[in-house]
């Protein structure tokens, strides 16, 4: 009952209301309420995150396991990270209330916290994900050989793309005209034609697919249909 | 990969960075004095308090050099500031750590992974903190404690809203995961979670998804203009309408794809081929775009190597490469 019952009423009664306020505005406030509390239940969830996080890099550190020095950089770096935000160290007061430090901008220019996202986050997370540069075109070369119809389609239409969106597109055809049925065979017209046309209506057939696969997940759980993110046990 | 390889391919990644650093300073005392050196203008505030007593603080803003130097020439206050110069350096050598990896996994590479892992954890947490906790949460409960402390621009009549209990409960519930004896009660608070999100995407995904996705595709198959029948119009709305309906024969699992629709989904894969080719396209530019961005940090902000933005004053790499090229 405690463990399956009441939070499968819950999930239904709060998603139900989601839907109600939509056919019936007067319940639009409840809605809104509703979703405050999701907002805050999302951000406390960050919180869960972190407390993992620690709980989890601790436990490596204590027991000593393979690579518990980078847990202790981990570590190190969630603590510092999470001090000068929550702190805020280094932040200035608003002009109009000199008083209250707390009360400024936690992401202001020279706060401790746009320190950490300027020197820290953004270079890391840019560089990881720039890598990927690498090895997209690596994993492409070995899986898009074209040896079927569905691979040559796949690689040419990358191919163009790539092609068409800089200026070497435009160089390599340049020879054709600029008007009437040949332009449309510039590499740059080209690729504003395929992204029109064949993309989009592969794009919407999957968007559609998606939003069918979501409201009828979306019904399964709400009618108790689907329990599985409940768990298991009783 | 052999024990001897992977260690071979740390030592290089972890040499990488060494020289990389070592060029660098070398660059910053003897062929571009002071590159990497990040300017601000500077701005002092002094408050009088009630009491009598002064709040001051200097609000940095960032300037490139040249402008700072111009700044600095005419005795307007703007001057190099250590710690962010500091924090650049800092950057450009957990950069060099990541890109290190590009030689095989090393030790340098794994500090800065673990960095970016307890760093990331820790922004989002302190982002939902101040962004959603303090102003939904705290002012909703203690208005009057956040507004002295936090929020003083919060409404005076503000008042105690007591049903925000209710998330504040749940989100007990949820941190309560973190006990393993009692963690089930946190499956409360995901129910909750998990039936708003239902109730909201039910509605949005019909009508974001699959309304508006239907009406743009009802066109005409052939196009009438003003000179008569319009053949690349009529062409490009035959490609999106039939192939918007072989794809959706293709996702169409009911029936077997076999015969007629086994050949109208296999005309799906081939529309689908070239969707998935536009977007592995666009990824790979992405990701160039993101390389090319690194790489100016490197070279323009921190080396001072080159120059696009008419930053700084040293270009002597160009100067001495240009006339070599052309």
């Amino acid at each position: 009952m405690m463990k399956r019952t009441i939070p499968m009423l819950l999930a239904m009664a709060a998603g139900i209301v989601m839907i109600l306020a939509y056919f019936f505005p007067p319940l639009t406030p409840l809605q809104d309420k509703t979703t405050v509390w999701f907002n805050i239940l999302a951000a406390v969830a960050f919180i869960l995150g972190g407390g993992n996080l620690l709980k989890v890099h601790l436990k490596k550190v204590s027991d000593r396991r393979e690579g518990w020095a980078y847990s202790m950089i981990t570590l190190a770096a969630f603590v510092g990270v999470l001090a000068i935000g929550l702190f805020k160290i280094g932040v200035n007061p608003l002009d109009e209330f000199p008083d209250q430090r707390m009360a400024g901008d936690f992401r202001a220019e020279g706060s401790g916290f746009w320190y950490v996202y300027e020197y820290v986050f953004a270079p890391l997370t840019a560089t990881i994900f720039s890598m990927l540069a690498f090895y997209v075109a690596s994993a492409a070369f070995r899986a898009f050989r074209a040896k079927n119809l569905e691979a040559i389609l796949l690689l040419g239409t990358a191919f163009v793309i790539l092609l068409g969106r800089t200026a070497a597109g435009v160089f390599l055809t340049d020879f054709l005209p600029e008007e009437g049925m040949l332009a449309n065979f510039r590499l740059e017209n080209l690729t504003v034609w395929i992204m029109n046309n064949p993309v989009t209506a592969g794009n919407r057939a999957i968007m559609i697919g998606i939003a069918l696969g979501t409201a009828s997940v979306s019904l399964k759980i709400l009618l108790g249909v689907d329990r599985s993110y409940l768990g298991g046990g009783d | 990969m052999n024990h001897a390889t992977r260690r071979g391919n740390a030592t290089f990644g972890v040499l990488l960075v060494l020289i990389g650093v070592s060029i660098a300073i070398l660059n910053a005392v003897a062929f571009h004095p002071g590159a990497g050196t990040q300017w601000t203008k500077r701005t002092e505030h002094v408050h009088t308090l009630e009491d009598g007593s002064d709040v001051r603080w200097t609000e940095h803003e960032a300037v490139s050099v040249k402008e700072g130097r111009e700044m600095a020439a005419l005795q307007q206050d703007a001057a190099p500031l250590l710690s962010r110069t500091a924090g650049l350096w800092g950057a450009a050598i957990l950069t060099l750590c990541i890109f290190s990896f590009l030689l095989g996994d090393n030790p340098l590479y794994k500090a800065a992974e673990a960095i970016v892992v307890g760093a990331s954890a820790a922004y989002w947490m302190v982002i939902g903190f101040w962004e959603t906790i303090v102003p939904n949460l705290f002012a909703g409960l203690f208005p009057d404690w956040t507004r002295a402390n936090f929020m003083p621009k919060l409404s005076a009549e503000a008042s105690v809203d007591f049903l925000l209990l209710i998330p504040l409960a749940l989100s007990v519930l949820l941190l309560l995961r973190l006990a393993p004896k009692i963690g089930w009660i946190s499956r409360w608070p995901t129910a909750f979670i998990i039936g708003v999100f239902c109730g909201l995407r039910f509605i949005s995904s019909l009508e974001a998804d699959f309304l508006s996705q239907i009406g743009p595709t009802i066109k005409p198959l052939i196009v009438m203009g003003e000179n008569g029948f319009d053949l690349e119009s009529s062409f490009s709305n035959i490609v999106l309408v039939l192939g918007t309906l072989v794809c959706l024969v293709y996702f169409f699992f009911s029936v077997e794809h076999k015969g007629a629709v086994g050949k109208v989904a296999r005309s799906g894969i081939w529309m689908l081929m070239i969707t998935f080719g536009a977007a592995f396209g666009y990824t790979v530019m992405g990701r160039i775009a993101l390389l090319a961005g690194r790489f100016e940090f490197l070279f323009d902000d921190w080396l001072w190597l080159i120059d696009p933005k008419d930053a700084h004053p040293a270009q002597v790499f160009l100067q001495t490469i240009a006339p070599m090229l052309t």
